[in-house]
């Protein structure tokens, strides 16, 4: 079943949903690294939120005008300007009162989203057969998905990558170093302003699709995905639109073959999976690589010390510098060393004592502070530097 | 008004008023400590906690829930926290991720299992149903003092009011440490204070607040409960008491003008039916918010 609704073979609604889903996972995945690279990741909440009133306005005005207010193009329509105004109200706050960011998203968040829920009840008490397709728009419904549906999401999506790769360089610049674009003469505003734009889109298209309480994890989570993954943020932008499309597709698929539970939560969870297996497992900031580079680093440390203890004639106590050193056949079990290990040890103690000398001498204050503990120092200096050295140790003295 | 008046509106006009202060006090703090979303999150989180609950009990017991959505709400913490530290993700992002991924599976979970005999379904979970909490025994004002009466009180009344009274007990045995913690963090630490521990115990009383709050209102309304009123006394004051007065008076008030809007608007302008309670209630509070953004005498922004 499962590989039937990955290779689009079950049906004309799952393929639409499927595909449908796809793109905005993509569009989703490139908007919403911007913003989460300006740091500004939970702004797409309160627009999020914000767009119900609109939805809910747009079927009363529709209907008012003699339609039948189910006009996909309408009640988005609706929608996006509902949350630009959510969004000016944000930036209102934030600029002209006290308060945070944070509580100018919330506060928006909120009460645009009580608003949508009051006018969702005015029209239940309207005419109460038209409306059964608005409280879709908080989970999304994907159920009874038209083709003019999914033409819709696939101009959208791309508009939107065409917006992107427009305007790529402005939008990554403000991202990376904000300060340097100011001083490059953009203006950050209204780099802010497109951003949020192209956000807008891919949420008010989101609606259908996951509906607007989760379209947020469609915007935030592929983009910390993509993050683990790479440090430029060219490339964080493709793999972020790479992860989305991904996990739009599986979730929807997914969802196709257990048709009684919703889509939209489906495509987040696939999506948290992504991020949860790129949060372990990422070479470089992932927690297994974190973990691998310690114990590499812990490693090192416990043969240096172990080495530096044998060749001084010192015991080793700890046992897992014992247990590294008798692995590397340098140590036997009885705390003896063993050939290579007494050649491995009087190695480390000469490295050791040319360091002390290096350290301690004015000349070569430049190689002094490369001094880590661990490395050799054939890495920093010449042959004939360490020759020099070597006259300086004291050579073994007679007891008299 | 009349006898009416105290079986269908007198209950859940307190009921509102208790959610709203009760969401405000602990609000005053989060906003201080810009942890703002962090009410957003739990009222996120709270869905997934209280649908854990009910399929490991069976039941929809409020000590259950309780328990169940303290529980979410410490995890989400947890989890953010985890995801801040070991992916070096800024903390909105890591916040974004969490309560998203809580509150698919909540709604996962939901959808998946039997709960069409009682009242847990996403718009109930939403939104609330704060009208429906009458008070069929009352036959007047003469009720209020008949004990049969009021043991037939809707059960949301008293276990709203009891929560109010554990936060403001809360709040008024942390109040020093709690205010030192949240304007000064390294001074609080010289001090002895854990703030540590501190923080999480103004997290897991907003989380009280947001569950209890969750049968009236719904939990996505809690926000502007967390947010608006607080928000609003900021700006109406620099002293930290006369904040969290300001902020429960805005609290109150939304309340009880978003509720006789709701119920009584829609008569006044000829329509019939009410609208949603909830919806109301948290479009007065912004409303208020509004106001004291274009009048309040501390509204300027100190740049």
């Amino acid at each position: 079943m499962l590989a039937d609704a990955l290779l689009l073979q079950l049906g004309y609604n799952a393929t639409l949903v499927t595909l449908g889903a796809c793109l905005l996972g993509i569009a989703a995945g490139v908007a919403g690294t911007f913003l989460f690279l300006r740091k500004r990741a939970l702004v797409s909440d309160a627009i999020s939120h914000a767009t119900l009133p609109g939805v809910g306005i747009a079927f009363i005005v529709m209907v008012a005008l003699g339609g039948e207010g189910r006009s996909l193009f309408g009640l988005l329509l609706g929608a996006g300007i509902s949350a630009a105004v959510g969004l000016l109200c944000v930036h209102w706050l934030t600029i002209r009162t006290r308060l945070g960011e944070d509580a100018a998203i919330g506060a928006v968040l909120s009460v645009f989203f009580g608003l949508g829920v009051v006018i969702l009840t005015i029209i239940q008490t309207m005419n109460a057969g038209q409306q059964a397709g608005l409280e879709g728009f908080l989970l999304g419904s994907t159920a009874g998905m038209l083709r003019s549906d999914a033409v819709l999401l696939a101009v959208a999506a791309a508009a939107v990558l065409a917006l992107v790769l427009i305007l790529r360089r402005p939008l990554e610049l403000a991202a990376f170093d904000p300060g340097y674009a100011e001083a490059a003469g953009w203006s950050l505003g209204r780099i802010d302003l497109a951003m949020m734009g192209i956000v807008l889109v891919v949420t008010v298209v989101g609606l259908k699709v996951v509906g607007l309480i989760l379209i947020v994890a469609l915007l935030i989570v592929p983009a910390v995905t993509a993050r683990f993954w790479t440090d430029r943020s060219d490339r964080v932008v493709v793999i972020a639109g790479v992860v989305g499309g991904v996990s739009g597709y599986a979730g929807a698929a997914t969802s196709a073959v257990a048709p009684a539970l919703p889509t939209g939560p489906i495509i987040v969870l696939v999506g948290f999976a992504f991020f949860a297996l790129s949060l372990l497992f990422s070479p470089g900031r992932g927690v297994m690589a974190s973990v691998l580079t310690h114990w590499r680093y812990q490693r090192r440390v416990h043969m240096r010390q172990g080495l530096l203890a044998l060749a001084q004639g010192q015991p080793i106590y700890e046992a897992l510098t014992r247990r590294l050193m008798h692995r590397a056949g340098l140590i036997r079990p009885d705390g003896v060393a063993t050939s290579d290990g007494q050649a491995a040890a009087s190695k480390a103690l000469l490295d050791e004592t040319r360091w002390s000398i290096v350290r301690a001498d004015q000349s070569f204050a430049a190689a002094a502070t490369r001094y880590d503990g661990l490395t050799p120092i054939e890495d920093y200096l010449t042959q004939d530097q360490l020759t020099e050295i070597d006259h300086r140790i004291a050579a073994p003295q007679v007891v008299t | 008004m009349g006898a009416e008046f105290v079986a269908l509106s007198l209950p859940p006009i307190l009921i509102g008023i208790c959610v709203a202060v009760a969401c405000a006090l602990p609000g005053n703090f989060l906003l201080l400590r810009r942890q703002a979303l962090i009410g957003d999150a739990i009222s996120h989180v709270v869905l997934p906690g209280i649908v854990v609950a009910f399929l490991l009990t069976g039941i929809v017991a409020t000590g259950s829930m309780l328990l169940g959505a303290a529980g979410a709400a410490v995890l989400a913490v947890i989890a953010i926290e985890a995801i801040r530290r070991l992916g070096r993700i800024e903390a909105g992002a890591a916040m974004g991720v969490v309560f998203t991924a809580m509150f698919a599976g909540g709604v996962l979970l939901l959808e998946q299992s039997d709960t069409s005999n009682v009242h847990l379904d996403v718009e109930h979970a939403l939104f609330g149903n704060l009208e429906s909490l009458i008070w069929l025994d009352a036959v007047g004002w003469a009720s209020l003092i008949d004990r049969q009466a009021l043991a037939a009180l809707p059960v949301e009344l008293p276990r709203m009011a009891a929560a109010l009274a554990v936060i403001c007990l809360f709040l008024f045995l942390f109040w020093r440490p709690l205010s030192l913690a949240t304007f000064d963090e390294d001074y609080a630490q010289g001090m002895g204070i854990a703030t540590a521990p501190l923080g999480l115990g103004l997290v897991i009383i907003s989380a009280i607040a947001a569950v209890a709050a969750f049968d009236a209102v719904g939990s996505i309304i809690v926000i502007a409960m967390f947010i608006c009123p607080p928000a609003a006394a900021r700006m109406m004051t620099n002293r930290l008491g006369h904040q969290v007065a300001w902020s429960a008076g805005f609290a109150a008030l939304a309340a009880v003008t978003g509720y006789v809007l709701a119920g009584y608007g829609p008569l006044w302008i000829g329509a019939n039916g009410s609208v949603s309670a909830a919806g109301m209630i948290a479009t007065m509070s912004g409303v208020i918010l509004a106001i004291a953004a274009v009048a309040g005498p501390y509204r300027a922004s100190s740049t």
